[in-house]
C-alpha cells in the first residue's frame, strides 16, 4: 500500500509558503542598496527588464518541473534525465550550506529581540570603563550600535586567525532559533502549511506600520529625495545591470530546489503559471515597499546626525568663545562663524581642525547593505525615535519572521529528496530526520558563534550559493528545454493546466535566460580571477572601524571547497550514472 | 581715618583680583547652560544667583571638613561672561590672602556634586566644573538580564510545542499501525476488500489526492497497478 504524498491544504498555503520563501532579508537589505548605488529611481528600469527577462521564466519553469513530477529535487532531475541526478545533488548541497549559515543571522535577530524589552535600549548607552570615569574606549571611538553589533553581540575578533571561543549567549539563540524551525518543519506540510500564514503577512504589516511611521519622521523626505531621484547616467554602467540581475535570480531563490520540493506538494491541476506570476511580482513589490521604508529611516538618521553634528559645532564655538546661548543658531551659523573668525582670528585658527563641516549629502550618502544595514543603522534610527522599545521589537520580530520563512524553504529543500528515497523514509519516521537534520546543522552553526564566526559568515554568504547556482540554474534550464524537450514539456504543462505556454514563456526559456545566466556567469568568474586574492573586512578594536585583511591560505581553501563541492556534483552525477548504465550493460549478457 | 579705610578696602580689592583671575592658581571655571537645560523656564544669571554659588560652595567646604569654617565672603568670583562661565576661588580664611588648594575645592565639590546641581536645577552636564570630572553612575542592572528571562520564556513554549507535536505523531502513528494490522486480520479472514487504484486505497484517494471516476469505479474491481 502506497501512502499518498502529502499536500497543502488549499493553493493559498502553496503561494504563502513561495512568498515566505522568496522575499526574505535580502529583499530588506540588500535591495535598498543596489538602489542607492546604481541609480535610485533609475535602478527599477534594469530591474523590471531583468524580472521580465530572467526572474518570472525561471520560477515558472521550477514551480512546473516540481508540480509535474511531483518529487523533491533529486527525484525530479532524475526523471527528466538520469544524468541529471547531480543537478538534484548539488542543489541539496547548496540548501546545506546555505541552512548552515543563514539560521545564525534568526539567532541574532533573537538576541536583539530579547534585548529591547529595555529601558534604555542597550545599543542607546556606551557602558561605563573599569573606573567609572568615562565611556569605555572602543565605544567612544565608534558609535554606540556599532559598539553593541561588534562587541556586545558578535564579541569579534581581530582576524579570522584568532577564532576565539564559543559564545555561549550565541550558541544558547542558535539552538532557540534551529528548535522553532524544528518545530515548523515536524510535521511536513501539515505544519509548514499553517506556520507560512503567519511568516508571509506579518513582515507586510510590521512594514505598513513603519512606512506610516518612518514617512512621519523628521527628515525622511530628504533620504526619500534623495535615493529616489534617478541618475539615469548609471543605466549604461555595465555593473547596473549585472547588479539587476544577480538581485532578481538570488532574491527569488532559483536553483535550490525548495521551489521544486513546495511544487511537488500541488495538486496536479494547480495553475503555477498565475502563481509564478504572483509570487515574483510580490518578491519585487514587496523590495521596493522594503526600500521605501529603509530611505526614509535613512533620512531620519542622516538629519538627525546631521542636527547633532551642527549642535556640536555650536556649542564649541560657544563654549570658546563663551557667547551667549541662543546666539548661535543653525540659521545664523555661517555668518557668525565669519564674524569670528574676522574678529579673533588666532583663537579661531586654533579651534578649526575641530570645526567638522557638516554636511547632509555626506550623511546620505553611507551606503550599508547586509548585516550592517539591517543590526547598525536601523538600531540606530530606532534609538532615537519615541517608544523605541515598541518598534524595536516590531522590526526584529519583522527580521525574524522574514529568516524563519526563508528556512522553511531551505529546510524542505533538503528534506523533501529525504524523505522520498525510499531507503530512508522507510525506516525512520519524519520527526526523526528531521530532527536529525537540524541537529547536524545547528551543531555545525555553532562555527559562526565563536569570535570570528562573523568573518566565516562572510564567507559562507559570498561564495557558498553564488556560483554553483548559477551554473545549477544553467543546467536546469537547458535540461528542460533540450534534453527533456520543449514539446514534451509544453504538453505536460497542457495537462496539468489546461493551456500551452504561449511564446513569451518559450523564448525566454529556450534563449533569453540561459544566455543571461552564462553572461553572469562569465562575468562572476572573470570578476574573481581578475581580483586576485580576496579580501575581507576585519573590526578593528583600538581604531574603532573596519580594515581590510588577506584571507589566509586555509580560507581560501575552504572557498574552494564551498564552490567546487556543489559544483562537482553535477558533472560527478552524470559520470557515476554513466559507469553505472555501462556496468549494468555489462553485467546483463551474462544473467539472460 | 576713612582713609586708611579707603586704603584696605582697595588692598583687599587688589589682593581679591589678583587671587582671581583666569588660569590662576587654585582657581577653577564653571559653565552653566541655564537655557539649554529649562528652556522656556530659563532664570536669569544675576547677583542673587552668584550669592546662591557662593553660598553653595561654602556648605561643600564645611560639609567636607568639618573643622573649616568656610565663610560666603571666603568665596570670589571672577570674569562673568554672558555664556554664564565665571571663574572661582576660596580663599583661607585663617590665613591671609592664600587659597584653599585645589585638591581640597575639588574633593569637596565632587562629594556634594548632586546638592549643587540641584540647587540650580541643572545637572552634571549643564553645570559644568571644568576641571572637575563627574563620577558617572553606572547604569541600573537587574541580578538576571532581561534577555534571559524572555529567552526562557520564548524557549520553554517551542519546546512544549515540539514536544505535544511529537507526542501528538507518535499516537496517530500507533493508531494507524492499530488500524491497518485490523484490517489485515480482516482481510486474511477475506471479508473486506480494499479498492485500490494505482497502488493508492481509495479511502485514502476519497481525502486530497484525485478524483474518483464515477464511471469506473462502480464495480468493486482490484484495478491492476502500474
Amino acid at each position: 500500500m502506497e501512502k499518498s504524498r502529502p499536500l497543502w491544504d488549499n493553493p493559498l498555503q502553496f503561494v504563502f509558503a513561495c512568498i515566505s520563501y522568496a522575499v526574505g532579508l535580502g529583499n530588506v537589505w540588500r535591495f535598498p542598496y543596489l538602489c542607492q548605488m546604481y541609480g535610485g529611481g533609475g535602478f527599477l528600469i534594469p530591474y523590471f527588464i531583468m524580472l521580465i527577462v530572467e526572474g518570472m521564466p525561471l520560477l515558472y519553469l521550477e514551480l512546473a518541473v516540481g508540480q509535474r513530477m511531483r518529487q523533491g529535487s533529486i527525484g525530479a532531475w532524475k526523471i527528466i534525465s538520469p544524468y541529471l541526478c547531480g543537478v538534484g545533488v548539488a542543489s541539496v548541497v547548496v540548501s546545506f550550506f546555505l541552512s548552515m549559515y543563514y539560521n545564525v543571522v534568526n539567532a541574532w535577530a533573537f538576541w536583539y529581540l530579547f534585548h529591547s524589552f529595555q529601558e534604555p535600549l542597550p545599543w542607546a548607552t556606551c557602558p561605563l570603563n573599569s573606573n567609572r570615569t568615562g565611556y569605555e574606549e572602543e565605544c567612544e571611538k565608534t558609535s554606540t550600535t556599532q559598539y553593541f553589533w561588534y562587541r556586545q553581540t558578535l564579541n569579534i575578533s581581530p582576524s579570522l586567525e584568532a577564532s576565539g571561543s564559543v559564545q555561549w549567549e550565541q550558541a544558547l539563540c542558535l539552538t532557540l532559533a534551529w528548535l522553532v524551525v524544528y518545530l515548523c518543519i515536524l510535521r511536513g506540510t501539515e505544519s509548514t502549511g499553517k506556520v507560512v500564514y503567519v511568516t508571509a503577512s506579518l513582515p507586510y504589516c510590521v512594514l505598513i506600520i513603519y512606512l506610516i511611521r518612518g514617512l512621519t519622521l523628521h527628515g525622511a523626505v530628504n533620504g526619500l529625495i534623495y535615493m529616489f531621484t534617478p541618475k539615469l547616467e548609471q543605466l549604461s554602467n555595465p555593473k547596473t545591470w549585472i547588479s539587476a540581475a544577480t538581485q532578481i535570480f538570488f532574491s527569488l531563490g532559483l536553483g535550490f530546489g525548495s521551489l521544486i520540493a513546495f511544487a511537488s506538494y500541488n495538486e496536479p491541476s494547480n495553475n503555477c503559471e498565475r502563481h509564478a506570476i504572483i509570487v515574483s511580482l510580490i518578491n519585487s513589490t514587496t523590495s521596493i515597499f522594503a526600500s521605501i521604508v529603509t530611505f526614509s529611516i535613512y533620512g531620519f538618521k542622516a538629519t538627525f546626525n546631521y542636527e547633532s553634528c551642527i549642535s556640536k559645532v555650536i556649542l564649541l564655538l560657544m563654549n570658546t568663545f563663551d557667547l551667549e546661548e541662543d546666539s548661535l543658531t543653525a540659521d545664523n551659523l555661517s555668518e557668525m562663524k565669519d564674524y569670528l573668525m574676522a574678529t579673533h582670528p588666532q583663537e579661531y585658527a586654533q579651534l578649526s581642525p575641530q570645526l567638522k563641516n557638516c554636511s547632509l549629502e555626506a550623511e546620505l550618502d553611507t551606503a550599508v547593505q547586509g548585516t550592517g544595514l539591517a543590526f547598525i543603522v536601523y538600531s540606530e534610527a530606532i534609538k532615537n525615535m519615541e517608544v523605541p522599545q515598541l518598534y524595536s521589537v516590531l522590526y526584529f520580530a519583522m527580521l525574524l519572521m522574514l529568516g524563519i520563512g526563508s528556512m522553511l524553504g531551505n529546510t524542505a529543500a533538503i528534506l523533501t529528496p529525504l524523505t522520498d528515497s525510499r531507503a530512508i523514509a522507510a525506516r525512520f519516521p519524519k520527526e526523526v530526520i528531521s530532527g536529525v537534520v537540524c541537529l547536524i546543522n545547528c551543531v555545525i552553526g555553532l562555527i559562526f558563534t565563536m569570535e570570528a564566526g562573523n568573518y566565516w559568515f562572510d564567507i559562507f554568504n559570498d561564495y557558498a550559493a553564488t556560483l554553483s547556482l548559477l551554473l545549477i540554474v544553467l543546467v536546469e534550464t537547458i535540461a528542460v528545454c533540450y534534453i527533456y524537450g520543449i514539446r514534451r514539456f509544453e504538453k505536460d504543462l497542457q495537462t496539468m493546466i489546461g493551456r500551452k505556454p504561449n511564446w513569451y514563456w518559450k523564448v525566454m526559456w529556450a534563449f533569453a535566460s540561459p544566455l543571461l545566466i552564462i553572461s553572469l556567469f562569465i562575468f562572476y568568474l572573470t570578476d574573481y580571477i581578475l581580483t586576485g586574492t580576496l579580501q575581507y573586512q576585519a573590526w578593528d578594536a583600538t581604531q574603532g572601524q573596519l580594515v581590510t585583511k588577506d584571507y589566509p591560505g586555509y580560507a581560501l581553501a575552504v572557498i574552494g571547497l564551498l564552490v567546487a563541492a556543489s559544483t562537482m556534483c553535477v558533472p560527478l552525477g552524470a559520470l557515476v550514472t554513466f559507469i553505472r548504465k555501462r556496468l549494468k550493460r555489462e553485467s546483463v549478457p551474462t544473467v539472460a | 581715618m576713612l582713609r586708611v579705610l579707603l586704603l584696605t578696602l582697595s588692598v583687599v580689592a587688589i589682593a581679591h583680583a589678583e587671587l582671581c583671575k583666569p588660569d590662576a592658581q587654585n582657581a577653577f571655571k564653571v559653565r552653566l547652560s541655564i537655557k539649554t537645560a529649562l528652556g522656556d523656564n530659563a532664570y536669569a544669571w544675576d547677583a542673587n544667583e552668584e550669592y546662591l554659588f557662593k553660598a553653595m560652595v561654602a556648605f561643600a567646604m564645611r560639609r567636607y571638613s568639618s573643622k573649616s569654617t568656610t565663610q560666603i565672603s571666603n568665596v570670589l568670583l571672577c570674569n562673568v561672561t554672558d555664556r554664564v562661565s565665571f571663574w572661582f576661588v576660596v580663599t583661607d580664611s585663617s590665613k591671609n590672602l592664600t587659597t584653599v588648594p585645589g585638591s581640597e575645592v575639588e574633593a569637596a565639590i565632587r562629594m556634594n556634586r548632586n546638592r549643587i546641581n540641584s540647587a540650580f536645577l541643572l545637572s552634571d552636564k549643564t553645570l559644568q566644573f571644568l576641571k572637575i570630572t563627574s563620577t558617572l553612575s553606572p547604569p541600573v542592572e537587574p541580578s538576571t538580564p532581561v534577555w534571559l528571562i524572555v529567552f526562557g520564556v520564548v524557549l520553554c513554549l517551542i519546546v512544549a510545542g515540539i514536544v505535544f507535536l511529537v507526542v501528538a505523531g507518535i499516537q496517530q502513528r500507533k493508531k494507524r499501525n492499530k488500524e491497518s494490522t485490523e484490517r489485515e486480520n480482516l482481510e486474511e479472514k477475506g471479508d473486506v476488500t480494499v479498492t485500490v487504484e494505482n497502488g493508492i486505497p481509495c479511502e485514502a484517494l476519497d481525502l486530497k489526492a484525485g478524483h474518483i471516476n464515477g464511471v469506473f469505479a462502480a464495480d468493486d474491481e482490484r484495478f491492476t497497478s502500474l
